[in-house]
């Protein structure tokens, strides 16, 4: 079957391996860390893969050898223990929770460091190692016969028991990350689901720790994450995405490392942060582009509606005389934003030039008149509600833009069908042509 | 002789002076919930010293630094927009610079690594630092940085004091809190920067954080806590580098971050206020003073109908009037009667000594006041006075006590100078074994 995927993927046998246990560790970290992104708690990655050292060293001074699983439970042992000490700093010594991270995680690393260079000094702990563990050489790390290597192997449990873990507490975790005061008020043991979590997150530190190194590891539970919550508002989804944008950093990475040849698990983090800076941009409802985009429409549209109350109040007040195209701009603000909607409304027929000035035209007239109506209308519920008349205008500017046709007779009926607006100025009635434009619409 | 320990002073200048630096920055970072940025920042500076060093070819000290300080910016500035202008939190922001910026630096390095000059580059110096390895350019760097920071802090001083307490309000008072906000950053980078070869990446973080937080603990008062921040990281590069002189086998770095773990620990359990023991003491003695007072308003109001005489008071009468076993009740008692407040008067029995009802008398009519306070100034019902008063009577001072006491006066509720006025509510007499959540009347 591995043959069978490693001839469908095009990967010689090296490569294979490197994308498939890196492509595990991500899946797990990424699974994980959409939690600890909604929890706020990103920077619990970074402290237990530096916090995990004196468990490593205490691990291998227990039991006088490299043995897998000692050394694992120490360190897993340590991660819960920052975890906890975490907690108990911020709560009873309140100091802020960042604070108190960074002083457990620093002061365990330190101790880990002292240990393995007092006590174990044949040890080789070689920095390069613990940053990008052996992802290189993982196919040569022959363990279960020649099925696949030891650390795969090793990832694809972890990986599988991430994603039970998720399912069966997948109703307490999502409400111990949305709402934890909900939570506990409605029984569940937060503190319980707390400490799972961090127990699950320490373990697949360690384990991928080994594997890949601690930068994909930190890297992999915080920008995956992120990155799906900026694509969705569905838990479900988010997770889903973040595990499988792990799958395409681990992809992308190894080709981009093979090509420029360097390290395979940075060059994994660099990818997942050109992911992320892609979705910062362009997440179609919270990329930084959509949203700018987003406003400047907003802000046209307003613009252009201001303009054409602007002509209704001045055709209005002085019938017969024109407005100069300039003189509308200058009223406006100035600026960029009248002179593009200015045109915008002319070249759509709203307005149309007229006598060395600009007026409305039949259609432009319509929609003036409703927004006029609006402001009026939403003036006079505002007094109505006991607000002084020079007070109403700014609101109602800004809020007619915004009011439907619902609102707007639920408002009439508030006022009583008023016909004038506190200043004393008629207010707009629902005429025949503007009837005919709703229904066009 | 001085030979053989110019070195040490060298260093032991170093680290003090790093030290205080950075605690003085860090405490200001602490303050700003920004704890984990030196983490970030020192992670972050990595591709910086790679891109000067593909450039320069060469290891330049100072280009090193502002390849460093330039990607440290940088780091700072992606963090600050991310939080500015998409969904991402402070935290994962943090961790997504962090991790994918070292990343990068990791591609970098490992790209550069067939160059011949590359193996100073040192990952493992950057990692870990090379305390022992400080020269004199280190040092006077190290100088350099901490007189223009601490010039710079100075004479923003109020500034910076502003933000860290108040932002909302230095931004109304139109202060440039964003600029302020990223010369702090600024500021916090070059420290770290110049740090990073002595101790490297995790032991800087850890030094801009534990002075400042161990700080925090002595005072509430923020020159106070600079001062103290300032000496405390003084002291931490002091000792941690006496101590690795002394014992030869250990490396300074962790050293230095172990001594300030110890300042942090000492400080967390014995500082003064804030302190873990002294608020120990204080919860304690709060509930005794609570308990005592509680006993004394009990027996009064079981006596109230027959005073002004001292009749005796059953056992079973005050485990009936509160949520006290009879153990509970008979240490109360016996603290009591060492007080002098009540007497035993045989068969079981006891009474309130005159010391004792003077003091009850106290206790009730504060009790009662509060209520009648509640009652008429806050609008709460009368039958749920007892408890809201319950809790708050014990901490009333006695300034606001004579406050209560002028304003029922002046509406004509206060019966005399001495005794409490009536019960605004019936007393309710419970049933014995009746447990009331927190043992409140």
């Amino acid at each position: 079957m591995i043959e069978r995927l490693m001839a469908l993927t095009g990967y010689d046998e090296i490569s294979f391996w490197i994308v498939a246990t890196a492509a595990l560790v991500n899946i797990a970290c990424g699974i994980l860390g959409c939690f600890l992104v909604l929890r706020r708690m990103s920077m619990l990655g970074d402290a237990i893969s530096h916090a995990v050292l004196p468990g490593l060293a205490i691990g291998f001074i227990v039991t006088e050898s490299r043995a897998m699983l000692p050394m694992l439970l120490g360190a897993l042992a340590a991660g819960v223990l920052t975890a906890l000490l975490t907690q108990m700093i911020h709560r009873y010594a309140r100091v802020p929770e960042d604070a108190a991270m960074g002083v457990v995680f620093t002061s365990l690393f330190a101790l880990g460091v002292l240990m393995i260079h007092r006590i174990a000094h044949d040890i080789d702990l070689d920095p390069d190692c613990v940053l990008h563990g052996i992802l290189e050489g993982v196919a040569f790390e022959k363990g279960l016969g020649d099925v696949m290597p030891r650390p795969t192997f090793n990832m694809l449990i972890i990986c599988v028991l991430t994603v039970m873990f998720v399912c069966l507490l997948w109703k307490e975790l999502k409400i111990v990350s949305f709402d934890p005061a909900l939570a506990e008020s409605q029984g569940y043991r937060t503190n319980l689901v707390h400490y799972l979590m961090m127990g699950m997150v320490a373990g697949v530190t360690v384990a991928a720790f080994e594997a890949v190194g601690s930068i994909l590891v930190v890297a992999m539970l915080i920008v995956p994450a992120a990155t799906a919550h900026l694509l969705t508002d569905r838990l479900a989804l988010m997770v889903v995405l973040s595990a499988f944008i792990g799958v395409v950093c681990a992809v992308l990475g190894r080709d981009a490392a093979s090509r420029m040849e360097t390290s395979v698990s940075g060059m994994m983090a660099v990818v997942s942060g050109g992911i992320f800076v892609v979705a910062v941009l362009f997440a179609p409802r919270h990329g930084y582009l959509l949203k700018v985009l987003r406003q400047w429409g907003l802000s046209l549209r307003i613009v252009q509606e201001d303009c054409l109350a602007l002509l209704y109040r001045w055709q209005e007040g002085s019938p017969g005389k024109a407005l100069t195209a300039g003189h509308a701009v200058a009223a406006l603000g100035g600026g960029a934003y009248p002179r593009i909607a200015l045109w915008l409304l002319q070249r759509d027929g709203r307005v149309r030039a007229e006598f060395g000035g600009v007026a409305l035209t039949e259609k432009g007239s319509t929609q003036a008149q409703t927004l006029v109506k609006s402001h009026r209308l939403w003036e006079t519920y505002l007094a109505s509600l006991g607000l002084p008349p020079d007070h109403v205008h700014a609101p109602a500017d800004r809020t007619e833009h915004f009011l439907n046709e619902a609102i707007l007779r639920d408002v009439a009926e508030q006022i009583d069908h008023a016909q004038v607006d506190p200043h004393g100025r008629p207010i707009p009635k629902r005429d025949a042509s503007r009837v005919n434009l709703e229904k066009r619409k | 002789m001085f030979g053989a320990h110019y070195n040490t002073l060298l260093v032991m200048a170093g680290t003090g002076l790093l030290g205080l630096v950075s605690g003085v920055v860090g405490s200001f970072a602490v303050l700003r919930r920004r704890a984990l940025m030196g983490d970030a920042v020192a992670h972050a500076a990595l591709p910086g010293i790679c891109i000067a060093f593909m450039i320069l070819g060469d290891r330049n000290f100072w280009a090193f630094l502002a390849g460093a300080a330039a990607s440290g910016v940088l780091g700072v500035l992606c963090v600050t927009w991310l939080r500015a202008h998409t969904r991402i939190k402070d935290d994962a922001a943090i961790g997504i610079v962090l991790s994918v910026f070292f990343g990068l630096g990791i591609v970098l390095l490992r790209s550069q690594q067939n160059h011949p000059n590359a193996q100073g580059a040192g990952l493992q110096n950057y990692l870990l630092g090379q305390t022992a390895g400080m020269v004199m350019q280190d040092l006077l760097s190290i100088i350099y940085v901490c007189a223009g920071v601490l010039t710079m802090l100075l004479l923003l001083y109020k500034e910076f004091k502003l933000l860290s307490f108040d932002r909302e309000f230095s931004r109304v008072q139109g202060w440039p809190v964003l600029l302020l906000d990223i010369l702090l950053m600024v500021l916090l980078v070059i420290t770290t920067v110049v740090g990073l070869p002595a101790v490297g990446v995790v032991l800087m973080a850890a030094l801009l954080i534990i002075p400042g937080v161990s700080a925090r603990f002595w005072t509430d008062s923020l020159p106070v806590m600079l001062v103290l921040s300032a000496v405390f990281g003084l002291l931490t590069g002091v000792a941690g580098t006496v101590l690795s002189a002394v014992l030869p086998s250990l490396p300074a770095g962790p050293v230095i971050v172990l001594a300030g773990c110890a300042i942090f620990l000492f400080s967390m359990f014995f500082a003064p206020r804030r302190g873990v023991f002294s608020r120990l003491i204080e919860q304690l003695k709060l509930r005794s003073a609570t308990a005592r007072q509680n006993l004394l308003r009990s027996m009064y109001e079981i006596n109230e109908p027959r005073l002004p005489d001292s009749a005796p008071v059953t056992l079973e009468e005050l485990v009936a009037s509160r949520a006290w076993s009879r153990a509970h009740a008979l240490r109360l008692l016996s603290d009591a009667q060492s007080l002098g407040h009540v007497a035993p008067s045989g068969s079981g029995a006891w009474s309130l000594t005159p010391a004792g009802l003077k003091a009850a008398t106290a206790v009730v009519r504060t009790h009662r006041l509060w209520e009648t306070f509640l009652i008429q100034h806050a609008d709460i019902a009368p039958d749920h006075v007892d408890r809201d008063a319950d809790q708050i009577e014990h901490v009333l001072s006695s300034d606001l006590i004579a406050e209560l006491e002028a304003r029922l006066r002046e509406d004509g509720r206060l019966p005399d100078g001495v005794s409490p006025p009536a019960s605004p509510h019936e007393i309710v007499k419970r049933a014995a074994g009746r447990v009331r959540p927190g043992g409140a009347a």
